[in-house]
């Protein structure tokens, strides 16, 4: 038999999450490598769209499913998942490093007795030896780690492996879950009034001191909604009281890697600058030419932020009109 | 009620990161140490707690680390939390030593509540807490933001992707803090005093092992400077141009 590699795909409400075709293809790339088998676990309820998974690359699907598991129960799920990876004998459990990914990967872990690394952006395997490597700091120093235990638990960014699909197409187990174990369960999700969250967005438009106050955030919403971009804030606007600190950038708010960061009246706090400096393009909008700001962006315009906020939002309007 | 909270010893967030010359930990060469910002949520909870539940509630910070650890205990310990305990290590330690070790000094001593930060600003990991629940059989909830507890039963929100979470399980558990949860309060003069006269016991941990192991810590190599296009907002239609033709990100 060969050696496997299970990956934990996650759904929210009834469908699959974008990182589950990302960590599909990670766990393809070093199932490859190593000559291993991936298959892959899913619990919920009826899941949508869980066919556009199958070709993916994954040896199998075992879809695990209760009506009462379509919201997460950490009690529930660490046995399902504990179990699976037990049974099939798993030397790697790979993880989303989402909110559920967090919660659940040391759960996991801990039953299985094995090592954990989390967060991971990059890896390379040499001698059938993996090394991760993860952002330590908020991003400010990159660490490379490599596992001392049989099984390895790891979770993978979202936002930073490019999905691949093959022409394969995986069968799908359905194992219906009796009495599971809810004595930990979410009971109610509530969402946030902001459209699109920090953590998952592709595009993010954050707003400093420099917007000057709560009042003329509208600017930073109206230019997010033409880019279809989600609301961030630096750590001195939201201890101001000016914005919920879910929006926050940076160390002690959330660490972010979007394809596009646009700070606005932002000067560039270490500590914020540590969260968003793996966008992959930055552009910053401030007013004062020296601001560290200007160091890591790729595109700066030094200027008055209440004038080209606007002619922004309009030419980002008429180019998707 | 009784209730631990888990402390950790963090440089500053303003700390600038220089690499040691072991290329496996920074170089701690004028770097301020401070309590875990998060764990000053933790902290606060605990003792918010106490004051509700009264009676023979006691709170006990406790930390993995060097004798440099106990300044972040006095810290607990200057905010009301009434004892520390330090279970001492030289070694470098991963989230799997330190859970081991909070989890064999915690099992014997008939916690209700053990809380954590969510996570601690050097290692961003975000999981001591839950693997400490796990190996103690406590009932876990990670990132919350709102807690309560009646008789046995508590109810938390956690903060997730794009919203929050109602979580409902039972005591004894672990929660972690986050941000949020509530405003943590300044030590007093007189609870640094009192602080002084406060036990913190200390134990020396053997028999533990990591389950990872660092190979290299590097800095991520520097953007390359960027350009600043304009000083008004003629500049827009160019910048908008390079994102869509350059960058090719909208």
């Amino acid at each position: 038999m060969p050696k496997k590699i299970l990956i934990f795909i996650e759904q929210r409400e009834n469908k699959l999450k974008k990182t589950s075709y990302e960590t599909a293809t990670v766990a393809h790339s070093i199932a490859s490598a190593l000559g291993y088998e991936t298959e892959a676990v899913v619990i919920g309820g009826e899941i949508e769209n869980i066919n556009t998974i199958q070709s993916y690359g994954l040896n199998k699907i075992v879809h695990f499913k209760n009506s009462d598991l379509i919201n997460y129960s950490s009690s529930a799920y660490k046995n399902i998942v504990s179990g699976y990876a037990k049974e099939t004998g798993a030397e790697y459990v790979i993880f989303p490093n989402s909110s559920l990914g967090k919660d659940l990967a040391p759960l996991v872990s801990v039953n299985l007795n094995a090592g954990i690394i989390m967060d991971i952006i990059d890896f390379t395997i040499n001698d059938n030896t993996i090394t991760l490597t993860r952002p330590v700091y908020a991003g400010k120093a990159l660490m490379d780690v490599k596992f001392n235990s049989d099984v390895k638990v790891f979770t993978l960014r979202p936002n930073v492996f490019k999905p691949v699909s093959s022409d394969s197409s995986t069968e799908i187990e359905i194992r219906n879950v009796d009495n599971p174990n809810l004595t930990n369960r979410v009971t109610e999700s509530k969402k946030s009034e902001g459209k699109l969250d920090v953590a998952e967005a592709d595009i993010i438009v954050s707003g400093g001191r420099g917007m000057k106050g709560p009042e003329n955030f509208h600017l930073i919403e109206e230019l997010a909604d033409a880019l279809g971009a989600a609301v961030g804030a630096s750590r001195a606007v939201v201890d101001a009281g000016w914005r919920p600190h879910r929006e926050q950038v940076g160390q002690t708010g959330k660490t972010v890697s979007p394809s596009l960061y646009v700070a606005c009246g932002i000067s560039g706090a270490i500590q914020h600058l540590a969260g968003m400096s793996s966008a992959k393009y930055i552009v910053a909008i401030n007013k004062d030419k020296d601001s560290p700001i200007f160091n890591i962006a790729d595109y700066g315009i030094a200027g008055d932020i209440f004038e080209i906020l606007p002619a922004f939002t309009e030419e980002v309007r008429k180019l998707k009109a | 009620m009784k209730i631990a909270v888990c402390v950790s010893h963090v440089p500053d967030t303003a700390t600038k990161i220089k690499i040691g010359s072991a290329e496996k930990i920074i170089d701690p060469a004028g770097v301020t140490y401070i309590i875990n910002p998060y764990d000053e949520f933790a902290v606060e909870e605990a003792l918010k707690l106490k004051e509700k539940f009264g009676g023979d509630s006691e709170v006990t910070a406790v930390s993995v680390g060097n004798d440099a650890n106990k300044e972040t205990i006095r810290k607990a310990l200057a905010m009301g939390v009434d004892k520390g305990i330090l279970l001492k290590t030289d070694v470098e330690t991963d989230s799997y030593f330190v859970a081991s070790a909070l989890s064999g000094e915690l099992k014997s001593g008939g916690y209700d509540l053990i809380l954590f930060g969510k996570q601690s600003v050097d290692f961003d990991n975000s999981i001591t807490g839950q693997l400490t629940a796990e190996m103690l059989g406590y009932n876990c909830i990670s990132v919350v933001v709102l807690l309560n507890i009646d008789g046995n039963k508590i109810t938390a929100e956690r903060e997730i992707e794009g919203g929050r979470e109602v979580i409902s399980t039972e005591l004894p558990a672990v929660i972690t803090a986050q941000k949020g949860l509530n405003e943590p309060r300044y030590a007093s003069l007189k609870g640094i005093m009192a602080a002084k006269k406060k036990v913190i016991e200390e134990k020396v941990l053997t028999d533990i092992q990591n389950k990872t192991e660092i190979l290299k810590l590097r800095l991520p190599s520097p953007k390359n400077p960027g350009r600043i296009i304009g000083t008004d907002k003629s500049a827009v239609p160019e910048l908008v141009r390079l994102l869509r033709e350059e960058a090719k990100v909208i």
